[in-house]
């Protein structure tokens, strides 16, 4: 099973029928005490940044037990600023810190929010990213993006504007900065890679 | 780099359960054209970027009729959906959102109720926010509002609503920078001029707008043939082009219009 936390900030819908089209069995979590069980979590983004942390916070316990005990996690979009120590949008508010670094806003110059789809560029062929090719391209919505203090975190960038970390990899922690589950065949095979991480 | 993205537009009636995708020609002539899901289906498997429904219809039953069609088209389509028609209150919204909508479109409530914008923004993200703009071209006295020069000579642009019925007395180019201010996330612009003309899109509407806002321009109305989303990309600064009629009647493939792009240089999704 693959729980899909719902911290009540809406739809989410699209990421439990992709799950479902890989055959991820996919379960809506609302308490942090149902994660028992999951074979791994994924943390979908909606929302600014504090309002999304206010809401997350009680599962901050759970989330790190997961993790320390091994199993994958996927942040998407917001799900994947959060793991950060904070951001731009929401000054004061605390992220998970579990990559160190911040979230800051996209550059001036460039149309803000970066809305449609870019072509990645592979920095690591992390196990995520297995099949996916350097110029596969897929669906971003943000204003934000992440800097990790530590560059090695970046398995994948776009330009939009500036180097935008769009997947990042530590460990069993994985997040990617475009919604996988609106990107085509291509974002249900991330997926279906996680899942897989999963299972193993 | 981000790519510019082709959109197929299902004009859905809602009043027969399920829906089915009409087409129009200057609001006269409808046309079917098929199964909502069933036609998004096949435009995602063919490429489409993304996929907008418009509610057409007048009746009340829509609204469920409509979650229906989304739910259903979201279980076999993984890219970006966009709802609009009829989108009035932030409930209307949120049912859309419920069944797996990414995007709302606002068109009329937007323009009796501006908050509207502020209210989906702010509850859902600028990104879940398109403000529709059906815009005429008018000559003669603007009345201070903003003008282009055009080959035609200088005009301004009025907002329609209910669909193209009827006429605002709005500059829609200072209507698209209120809303931007007011939280939409982009602009779907559509030409009421060329819209089912199939005479290639309002370019100069297109420019006016799109160099105007920060936030992303999709461009609709009057696509027959391309050439037509390739000169709207090539000429404006438009992000996105919107088609419902080549596609629909199987003159074209999303995905050979996308090859033609890619071959002229233009960076799409292949």
């Amino acid at each position: 099973m693959i729980a899909i936390v719902d911290y009540g900030m809406g739809n989410l819908f699209s990421i439990y029928n992709a799950l479902n089209r890989v055959e991820a069995s996919p379960k809506i979590v609302r308490e942090p005490e149902d994660l028992e069980g999951a074979d791994g979590i994924v943390v979908p983004g909606v929302g600014a940044f504090g309002k999304c942390m206010e809401h997350l916070s009680r599962f901050e316990l759970a989330l790190g037990d997961a993790l320390k005990e091994g199993l994958p996690v996927l942040g998407i979009c917001i799900g994947m600023q959060v793991l950060f120590d904070k951001s731009e949008e929401s000054p004061g508010a605390k992220g998970f810190g579990w990559v160190p670094g911040e979230v800051v806003r996209l550059p001036d110059e460039v149309t803000v929010p970066q809305m449609g789809w870019n072509d990645l560029s592979i920095k690591n062929q992390v196990e995520i990213l297995d099949g996916i090719k350097d110029g596969d391209m897929f669906y971003f919505v943000h204003s934000y993006h992440c800097v990790p203090r530590d560059r090695s975190a970046v398995a994948g960038t776009v330009t939009h504007g500036t180097d935008v970390a769009a997947v990042i990899s530590k460990g069993n922690l994985s997040a990617t900065q475009f919604h996988p589950e609106k990107s085509g065949v291509k974002g249900l095979r991330v997926l279906e890679n996680f899942v897989r991480s999963a299972r193993c | 780099m981000l790519a510019k993205r082709v959109i197929p537009c299902l004009d859905c009636d809602l009043g027969v359960p399920g829906g089915r995708v009409v087409k129009g020609i200057e609001f006269k002539q409808i046309r079917y054209a098929g199964i909502p899901w069933e036609l998004a289906s096949r435009y995602y498997e063919e490429g489409a970027d993304e996929i907008v429904f418009l509610d057409i219809t007048a009746s009340h039953e829509r609204r469920h009729t409509m979650t229906e069609v989304i739910k259903k088209t979201s279980e076999h389509v993984f890219v970006p959906l966009a709802v609009g028609g009829g989108i009035r209150t932030l409930e209307d919204a949120r049912s859309a959102f419920n069944a797996g909508a990414d995007k709302v479109t606002v068109n009329t409530a937007a323009l009796r109720r501006p908050e509207l914008i502020s209210e989906i923004s702010e509850a859902y993200g600028n990104q879940a926010c398109v403000l529709a703009v059906d815009a005429k071209r008018k000559y003669g006295d603007d009345m201070g509002r903003e003008v282009v020069d055009t080959l035609k000579g200088k005009c301004w642009f009025e907002c329609s609503f209910f669909g193209g019925r009827e006429f605002t007395g709005i500059d829609a180019i200072a209507w698209a920078k209120k809303a931007e201010s007011l939280g939409a996330g982009e602009i779907l612009l559509t030409s009421m001029d060329r819209d089912g003309t199939y005479d290639g899109f309002d370019l100069e509407l297109t420019d006016a707008v799109a160099s105007r806002v920060k936030i992303p321009v999709i461009a609709s109305g009057g696509v027959g043939k391309p050439e037509h989303i390739l000169e709207v990309f090539q000429k404006t600064h438009a992000s996105a082009a919107l088609a419902a009629s080549i596609f629909h009647y199987g003159e074209w493939k999303v995905g050979d219009v996308k090859k033609y792009l890619a071959e002229k240089g233009t960076h799409v999704r292949l």
